[in-house]
């Protein structure tokens, strides 16, 4: 039998359309549905925040508590030079914590009132969107803005983009500015910057932040932003309630009782 | 042979230098024995089978570090089953000791020592420290 070319042409061209057919039934069928369901992760997912009662932490004067739970935790040095300070948690007086809002006839102690104050974990963190390197972003579980001291090169380009100064860097070696060691929190080294991370590690274990299980007033509420049931979203849809610099739009997620 | 000097001159120099690496390694009074570890007391049994563990401890504690940094997985499963805690102080540590056997064969291969020890606390420093 002979093949000519012409044959070998038709030949091949059928193969081609038999080949390519498939395709070109799944164009004119449309794209695929999307599931009716969505998946489990899409509704699961947290936004964590914390109120903090100011009366109540008014109440225990000079209490530092949560300060220092929160430095035993995470190996946090003590510098005496304010430019060398580390601060997870810190405490500044109540009138500069809300700047824009009038405070003109408060009494004088109550303007000094000095009130607990850490990182937002913002909805749209500036510093997430300025980092460089991928050292810090949000965590879309949990909405908590993580860091990676592994991949901070100390640039400082979150700590200007941060509108609260949660952010600090280390100019010293922090270790020997330790009073105490913990040995399940790495300490951090010479030029890095570091924050709060509301205490991913604990929360992985099932436990509370330190500084909320450390209040003595109870005066922290730990808990999920989007859950209707949660005791923070009762306590918030109760009572009125302040956020740092809510007109940034950055989208606190600490929020303080008055 | 009027040159006979500055041959043999030249020849003892030549053999000094090619044979200097044997004079330096008497000197430093190194040996092919392989280092002296300190071996865990309290296990029998690593997290990955030791050849794996020799060649790529330090692949295994890349992929540690990004599984719990980046993606909030603490659990390990090793090949044979078991689970481990993905930390360095407190899962490696917990059998090995730093100086003893980190740095021990570190030193002997000629391996600078990683910088996790900047930050990540060895257990004995800590004890050490109040």
């Amino acid at each position: 039998m002979k093949f000519t070319r012409r044959e070998f042409v038709e030949l091949s061209g059928a193969c081609l359309v038999a080949l390519s057919g498939r395709k070109v039934l799944a164009v004119f069928q449309g794209a695929p549905k999307a599931p009716a369901v969505p998946s489990a992760g899409a509704t699961a997912r947290k936004r964590l925040g914390i109120l903090i009662d100011t009366a109540k932490c008014l109440r225990a004067q000079n209490c530092t508590r949560c300060i220092e739970a929160c430095d035993r935790a995470h190996n946090i040095p003590d510098f005496q030079n304010p430019a060398h300070q580390i601060k997870w948690i810190w405490e500044e007086p109540f009138e500069d914590l809300f700047a824009a809002s009038d405070t003109q006839y408060l009494e004088k102690d109550r303007k000094d009132a000095l009130t607990p104050v850490m990182c937002n974990q913002c909805d749209d963190p500036p510093c997430v969107r300025v980092c460089p390197t991928g050292a810090t972003w949000k965590r879309e579980a949990d909405g908590i803005v993580m860091m990676d001291w592994h991949r901070c090169i100390g640039c400082r380009y979150c700590m200007a983009a941060c509108p609260y100064g949660s952010r600090s860097f280390n100019w010293v070696d922090p270790r020997s500015h330790l009073k105490s060691l913990n040995p399940d929190f790495p300490t951090r080294t010479q030029g890095v910057v570091e924050k709060c991370t509301f205490c991913a590690e604990r929360l992985d274990q099932g436990k509370l932040p330190a500084c909320v299980e450390a209040c003595p007033e109870k005066a922290m509420v730990f808990g999920d932003l989007n859950d209707p049931q949660s005791e923070i979203r009762k306590l918030l849809a109760s009572s009125y309630a302040l956020r740092r610099k809510p007109e940034l739009g950055t989208g606190p997620n600490v929020y303080y009782l008055i | 042979m009027r040159d006979r000097l500055w041959i043999f001159a030249g020849l003892f120099l030549f053999l000094g230098a090619i044979t200097y690496p044997a004079w330096h390694n008497l000197d430093a009074r190194t040996s092919s024995q392989p280092p002296d570890l300190v071996l865990p007391k309290n296990a029998k049994e690593c997290v990955a089978p030791i050849n794996f563990m020799r060649k790529s401890h330090m692949q295994l504690l890349l992929d540690w570090r990004n599984r719990v940094v980046r993606e909030d997985q603490r659990k390990y499963v090793s090949p044979d089953g078991k689970v481990y805690d993905m930390n360095l102080t407190g899962t490696c540590m917990k059998c090995h000791e730093k100086k003893g056997f980190c740095d021990r064969c570190h030193n002997y291969a000629g391996v600078a020592t990683p910088y996790c020890w900047n930050c990540h606390v060895d257990p004995a420093l800590a004890e050490r420290k109040p």
